[in-house]
């Protein structure tokens, strides 16, 4: 046989350009395909970095907490007054207030109402809450001195965490001398220390003088333009007059007023701000006239003497300020001794101003600032304050509505799978429900949403914003899931199996539950984990349903209100304050982080359990 | 066919025996059909006690689909439907009165691949009697699980490590696993749907081995491709091609002076 040659039969002849080409054609298109792979997974990585690191960047600081370990007086004329050491009474009352007074004893001099109040600033709302259980629990404290942890508002909090302003201090190079120790002093220096800091300040006397000139040249136009309409509307009106039309002078007239009116405003405005830059370039001029420094450029401070002055106007070797912190003495303080100290966010830009920055870096200079890891973060509830704000009432409502999800998904899923596997008949009925099934997995979420608006509260009646509904609402979302999963579980069974237990006479039902389902089991775990994972990070369903309102109180039962991970994610990061900024993204990490845990669990089960035949 | 004469040899005398006996499956009229596709063709066969029964025949002939008539296999593709008559013991099969489950248990059925289940040795034979409700204490099913895996020849192998999985065996000792599983619920009748096609020659001499010893007890009906383990291992043989029963009779007859002409091209090896 193989020696009868075959006619018709072409063969390759490998050695021709044609073939050679083709080859080189195949080698460059498996390298291109190899090449755009690469880039895609390359691409895909990079966005991947990128979103973690930004949301790990952001989170990061939530998860310490700046706290003040402050000295305070249990008085017990103030906590206890009738010496009864009840319990309710103790629970009442002011700790705030001693916590506040401890806080005010460290700046004696901070007395005006407007001081007071940016010194209260400092402290978290909450600030007391760790003093009262202390006390409460331990009423024998009362009468002592103790050092206990005070919570510090966001905006101190974030101050300490960077989040606030730059400081810069450079030590000063001449002697300096203060006019007084308190109020409105002057201090002089023998070298020309705040010479660049002028020259600095004249800097922007010249940004804005040339600002100000574009503004007037700008203007010009417009008062050019207005001039010519006035005059235009004067001839205008001379015309009418002289044929004496009495209607059109009447329209005419209102117009002419207006038009002068603008005219002679927007001349004045040119004329004011000429006038200005004048004024500016020749203060530019003059490089040693001192200069006032205003709250749109970065505050200048002068620490001198165990003192802080803020400097309102500054010359090339003296300043005139009022002091923040007094000074111990009006002794001349020797060169190196004193610091020139510069916030570089300029006052007008952030929240705290230079009077509460400087009380914060006193504070910290006394050791009393601590960072500590942010418990209270995951053990309490919602709050207005973002210092305040935990997750604990997500993560309970979070598990409670899984918990329901799962009660109902695993059954009816499973049973739902077995018998559309391998019970139900197979006729055009069961192949409806099949294609439904899977039409399901692709329902956008919010329409689930709307169906448990419409069936669970407004049919059933079931409460609003409880997790019995968000979990009635993920189950169904999650059902079709669990469903394809396990029955692609069951798929996966070989036949032989089902096939060995009837051969021993198991009946169809004993073959399935004691061959079948405990080998699909890992394949069902795992589209059950995932399934679960999905609901965790549902968030628009449980919109629907009411469980995006603020809730404090973390959920004991099912029907509690209460509110969920994603929801909680979704509320905080509506809110503009940057403390809730930092909440945002450290409670997109939880939840990462959860969801991390679920797949990692599925993928251990499956490659666990994984069986071959 | 010189070959053929020496393999035949070791079964002749026992075929003569079993002749006499009343036949323990009896088949009339069977047809099979897959949805619109006429598998078998009005089968009629009687198949004698405690004794060997060999279908051959090329692939797709019907021979499987009719071993898995006689413990009603078929029922699980949805598609099969069974007309005729099958009788074991004078006891129609297809009487709709008639448990399956319980037909399946005096029918036992060993399959072509080893099918195990993934648990342990004595999981894999002890489920049977369990699930009947066989035994009545623990050491009732050890007993049960003892005596079947020594009757398959397995225990000398096994006993140190029942508790290890069926899985783990070889592929010969699986076989033979299933086949203690399929004798652990005594069953009358074991078919085996061509039990050494996935297996080396020294495991399918084993096997083939066991057969015959278990051929005092049971009435075996095994589905072969190779015309010599049929040769070897039955006291009769039936051949099937394309759907009919062609030939049945004593396997040495069978073999050597064939009465139809497409049983003789088929063992002589023209097709198939």
């Amino acid at each position: 046989m193989t020696d009868v040659t075959l006619s018709g039969i072409r063969s390759i002849d490998p050695a021709t350009d044609a073939a050679k080409a083709r080859v080189k054609a195949r080698y460059r298109a498996e390298a291109r395909f190899r090449f755009y792979g690469l880039a895609a997974i390359g691409i895909t990585a990079i966005f991947l970095v990128v979103v973690l690191t930004d949301i790990v960047m952001k989170g990061y600081p939530a998860f310490t907490q700046n706290v003040l370990q402050m000295k305070v007086y249990l008085d017990a004329a103030e906590i206890d007054p009738k010496g009864t050491r009840d319990v309710a009474e103790i629970r009442a009352a002011d700790y705030q207030a001693i916590v506040r007074n401890a806080l005010r004893a460290e700046f004696p001099d901070a007395q005006d109402r407007a001081a007071r109040r940016q010194l209260d600033s400092i402290l978290s709302s909450g600030a007391s809450d760790y003093l009262r259980n202390r006390v409460v629990a331990d009423p024998s404290l009362i009468g002592q001195t103790i050092t206990v942890p005070v919570l510090m508002s966001s905006d101190g909090d974030l101050y300490f965490k960077g989040i606030g302003t730059k400081v810069v201090q450079t030590p000063g190079r001449g002697v300096a001398t203060p006019s007084g120790t308190s109020g409105e002093i002057e201090i002089r220096s023998t070298a020309d220390d705040f010479a660049t800091t002028l020259a600095l300040v004249k800097q922007t006397l010249t940004t804005q003088a040339r600002n100000d000139a574009r503004e007037a040249e700008r203007l010009q136009g417009f008062a050019a333009k207005a001039e010519a309409r006035r005059s235009e509307l004067e001839t205008q009106l001379v015309a009418a007059r002289a044929t004496n039309d009495a209607a059109r002078i009447a329209t005419l007239e209102p117009q002419l007023a207006g038009a002068s009116d603008q005219a002679n405003s927007l001349s004045a405005r040119v004329k004011e701000l000429r006038t200005e830059v004048a004024e500016l370039e020749q203060r530019y001029q003059n490089a040693t006239a001192p200069e006032p420094i205003t709250d749109h450029m970065p505050s200048l401070l002068i620490a001198i003497n165990g003192g802080v002055v803020k400097v309102a106007d500054v010359s090339n070797d003296g300043i005139k300020g009022t002091t923040m912190v007094p000074l111990t003495s009006d002794q001349p303080a020797a060169a190196g001794s004193w610091q020139i100290v510069n916030y570089e966010t300029p006052e007008a830009s952030r929240r705290l101003n230079d009077r509460v920055v400087t009380w914060l870096n006193v504070l910290k200079d006394k050791g009393m600032v601590q960072s500590q890891f942010n418990w209270r973060f995951f053990s309490s509830g919602d709050s207005r304050e973002p210092e305040l704000a935990g997750i604990r009432g997500a993560l309970v409502g979070s598990a409670l509505t899984l918990l329901v999800t799962l009660v109902l998904c695993l059954p009816l899923g499973v049973a739902g799978a077995i018998y559309l596997e391998e019970f139900a008949p197979k006729t055009w009925w069961t192949e409806i429900i099949e294609v439904n099934i899977n039409n399901l997995a692709a329902v956008p979420s919010i329409v689930f949403g709307l169906l448990g608006l419409a069936v669970f509260l407004n049919f059933f009646g079931l409460p609003r914003s409880a997790p019995v509904v968000g979990g009635l609402v993920l189950a169904l979302l999650v059902l079709p899931t669990i469903i394809i999963a396990s029955r692609a579980a069951l798929r996966a069974v070989p036949p032989s199996i089902k096939e060995a237990a009837l051969g021993v006479g198991a009946s169809h039902q004993q073959a399935i539950f004691h061959h079948v389902l405990p080998l699909a089991m890992p394949g069902i775990m795992t589209g059950t984990i995932i399934g679960m994972a999905h609901a965790l990070g549902e968030t628009a369903p449980l919109l629907m349903i009411g469980m995006v309102a603020f809730i404090v109180e973390t959920p004991t039962a099912i029907t509690d209100a209460s509110t969920v991970l994603p929801v909680q994610i979704f509320l905080w990061s509506d809110l503009p304050e940057i403390g809730f900024q930092a909440r945002t993204a450290a409670a997109i990490m939880v939840l990462l982080g959860f969801l991390f845990i679920m797949n990692g669990t599925a993928i251990v089960l499956r490659k666990r359990f994984e069986r071959r035949w | 066919m010189l070959a053929m004469d020496a393999m035949v040899k070791p079964a002749a005398n026992a075929a003569v025996a079993a002749d006499a006996a009343k036949p323990k499956v009896v088949a009339r009229n069977v047809n099979v059909y897959y949805g619109e596709k006429h598998a078998l063709k009005d089968v009629n066969v009687d198949i004698p006690e405690r004794s060997v029964m060999a279908f051959i025949g090329p692939s797709g002939c019907g021979k499987s689909t009719f071993l898995r008539c006689i413990n009603r296999m078929n029922d699980t593709i949805p598609i099969a439907r069974v007309t005729g008559k099958i009788e074991i013991d004078d006891l129609d099969i297809y009487d709709k009165s008639l448990d399956v489950v319980q037909l399946r248990a005096r029918v036992g059925m060993v399959f072509q691949k080893p099918n195990p289940f993934p648990k342990s040795i004595y999981e894999n034979v002890a489920y049977g009697p369990r699930i009947h409700g066989m035994s009545r204490s623990k050491a009732d099913l050890d007993e049960i699980v003892t005596s079947s895996l020594k009757r398959a020849g397995l225990f000398e192998e096994v006993k140190d490590r029942l508790s290890d999985s069926g899985t783990s065996l070889s592929g010969g000792q699986q076989q033979r696993l299933c086949i203690a599983r399929a004798i652990a619920v005594g069953p009358e009748v074991i078919l085996m749907d061509e039990p050494c096609s996935a297996l080396d020659p020294i495991a399918t001499a084993r096997i083939e081995e066991l057969i015959d010893e278990l051929r005092q007890n049971f009435t075996i009906i095994i589905v072969t491709h190779s015309m010599q383990q049929a040769a070897r291992v039955s006291q009769r043989t039936a051949f099937f091609h394309l759907g009919t029963l062609v030939e049945e009779g004593p396997t040495e007859t069978v073999f050597t002076t064939p009465h139809d002409r497409r049983t003789q091209d088929y063992i002589t090896g023209r097709f198939g």
